[in-house]
């Protein structure tokens, strides 16, 4: 093999691999959307009739709310938990400061089916230890204003550690000059932490602010086993209801609009995020 | 830490929150212990007072839990060597080559981490149906491996680090390009594997949905699947539930203490400069 044709050679999987798994069916993913297919043999061009039943549909709607509230209460409660949490842990002559990270992090590594079963038990209505803590018999996963909120505080649980981990990397490339400076100028905890923490953190937020979302906006695996999208609709999310139209009822054509809709509501976002943060430089 | 009550608030507060993110996983462990009449006790116990192995013993015999031990072991330790292998390969390729459409292609990675997998979930069920692939490993492993972008850009951070005079030393040895990507590159990256094959052993042994469209035959479930369908059946079943959730969990958190200072590491690379 010449030396010129090498870094092809070693490029060659994964391109192969996104071109087949990927690059194709994002184009065939078009092509669907404008078919009614109901099973693999039976295709129907339809041209725009998905997307008029997409804007028609008020599932879908209540779908995207959810994921929406989802996704919003995530980065209001989550990110700020992830930042107090690293904050907490930044001191590096703190002892335990391992053991405690760890502690932080291992929801993180449990599948999204455990973490289902776990708050299952633990939101129970009567035997919950969430309810028997409270002293209360609450039925958080019965009762539709409640449910949403529930699954984000599981989602706080679960994604707070991760999150944690980048912030605590952010806050230690921090140059201790910087809050030398700033205090020789006469500034207190507060003001130091909002005029060279944050400043500081820019890039970091602005990653953990858009993966975050993408991956809110993908929330399948919790309200799939925990509620199966109920009691009603009320926890219904839009990969389940893409799930549902391409698996359940095999109308697959539907299942591909519901994915587009997905892909250009999650690439909105990013954009405007990337925007709002204006960084998003890879190296 | 200068200021005593300022350290004394911080350590209290981080035990606080310890017992609270921990709290559901004792739960787990003591639950999976626990016979099924003391789960729904009252008020409710916080170790179990009968411990018993019961739920083990049920879930071993009425659930092919062994069988979806071996399947998600399989499943997530070849998914993870191809993921090293390409990862490997083609960040070595952007690491230290020049090339006609290297930008280009860099910036096709960089891309393609931005792309929902869950966008072509319905082309590729298609696909693998075309290809007979359905209700294979293969059909589970490979569309989920054109999500590698992450990895070969990770794998180039590392790779840029090596010195190019190493290289250049082995292809004056007369060294070929793949000797030197396979004797040299690969030595000197071996930390940053460390941490991407968590993630990848992770992500795999943790997956659900893709799994769950592509596999039909019980026998070839994985472990969270396995336990998914557990719940339908068994949704008052606590106790044998936790067993499951908790043998699911050990090897996972095992593998993570074993390799955590390179997984933190490699999480963090992508995001914080310098």
């Amino acid at each position: 093999m010449k030396p010129r044709y090498a870094p092809y050679f070693f490029l060659a999987p994964f391109f192969a691999l996104f071109g087949v798994f990927m690059v194709y069916p994002l184009f065939d993913s078009i092509r669907l959307s404008t078919y009614s297919v109901r099973g693999m043999r039976n295709q129907t061009f339809v041209g725009l009739e998905n997307i008029e039943r997409l804007i028609a549909d008020p599932l879908f709607w209540t779908a995207l709310w959810n994921t929406a509230y989802f996704a919003a209460g995530s980065l209001l409660l989550q990110l700020p938990v992830a930042l107090a949490l690293a904050l907490l842990l930044s001191n590096a002559r703190l002892k335990g400061r391992n053991l405690f990270r760890l502690s932080f992090f291992s929801p993180v590594l449990i599948s999204g089916v455990f973490i289902a079963v776990i708050f299952y038990l633990l939101y129970d209505r009567r035997y919950g230890l969430v309810n028997r803590v409270l002293g209360s018999e609450i039925p958080w996963l019965q009762d539709p204003d409640l449910v949403m909120p529930a699954l984000v505080l599981a989602g706080v649980w679960r994604w707070a550690g991760f999150n944690m981990v980048y912030f605590l990397a952010g806050l230690q490339s921090i140059r201790q000059e910087l809050y030398e400076a700033a205090a020789v100028d006469g500034a207190g905890p507060w003001q130091s932490f909002v005029h060279v923490t944050i400043p500081a953190l820019k890039p970091v937020i602005a990653f953990v602010v858009i993966t975050s979302m993408i991956g809110s906006f993908q929330l399948f695996d919790l309200p799939y086993v925990l509620t199966e999208g109920g009691p009603g609709n009320a926890s219904m999310t839009m990969v389940m209801y893409l799930y549902k139209h391409g698996f359940e009822f095999i109308n697959l054509g539907y299942a591909a609009t519901i994915g587009w809709a997905l892909a250009v509501i999650i690439g909105v976002i990013s954009i405007i995020q990337v925007r709002f943060f204006g960084v998003f430089r890879e190296n | 830490m200068r200021n005593p009550v300022r350290t004394t608030i911080t350590y209290v507060l981080l035990i606080l929150l310890t017992v609270l993110v921990l709290t559901p996983l004792f739960w787990v462990v003591s639950a999976s212990f626990k016979p099924s009449g003391e789960i729904f006790s009252y008020p409710p116990t916080f170790l179990p007072q009968d411990p018993t192995l019961e739920n083990f013993t049920r879930l071993f015999q009425e659930m092919p839990i062994v069988q979806y031990v071996v399947n998600s072991t399989f499943l997530a330790t070849s998914h993870t060597l191809l993921l090293l292998a390409i990862a490997t390969m083609g960040g070595f390729a952007f690491a230290k080559y020049s090339f006609k459409g290297r930008g280009i292609l860099f910036a096709i990675v960089l891309a393609s981490m931005m792309i929902p997998f869950h966008l072509v979930l319905v082309p590729l069920f298609t696909l693998l149906y075309k290809f007979g692939w359905l209700d294979t490993y293969q059909g589970v492993i490979l569309p989920y491996l054109a999500s590698s972008g992450f990895g070969v850009f990770l794998m180039r951070q590392f790779i840029l680090g090596v010195p190019s005079d190493l290289l250049d030393a082995a292809r004056i040895d007369g060294t070929s390009e793949f000797g030197i990507y396979w004797r040299v590159i690969i030595p000197a990256v071996k930390p940053a594997m460390g941490a991407l094959s968590i993630f990848g052993f992770l992500g795999a042994w943790n997956e659900f949905l893709w799994p769950m469209i592509v596999l039909r035959d019980a026998a070839k479930y994985t472990l969270p699947l396995g336990l998914a369908s557990l719940v339908g059946v068994y949704r008052q079943e606590y106790g044998m539930l936790m067993a499951g959730t908790l043998l699911s969990i050990l090897p996972i958190m095992a593998l993570f203490l074993a390799m955590q200072r390179e997984f933190v590491q490699g999480i963090t690379l992508g995001a914080v400069k310098e």
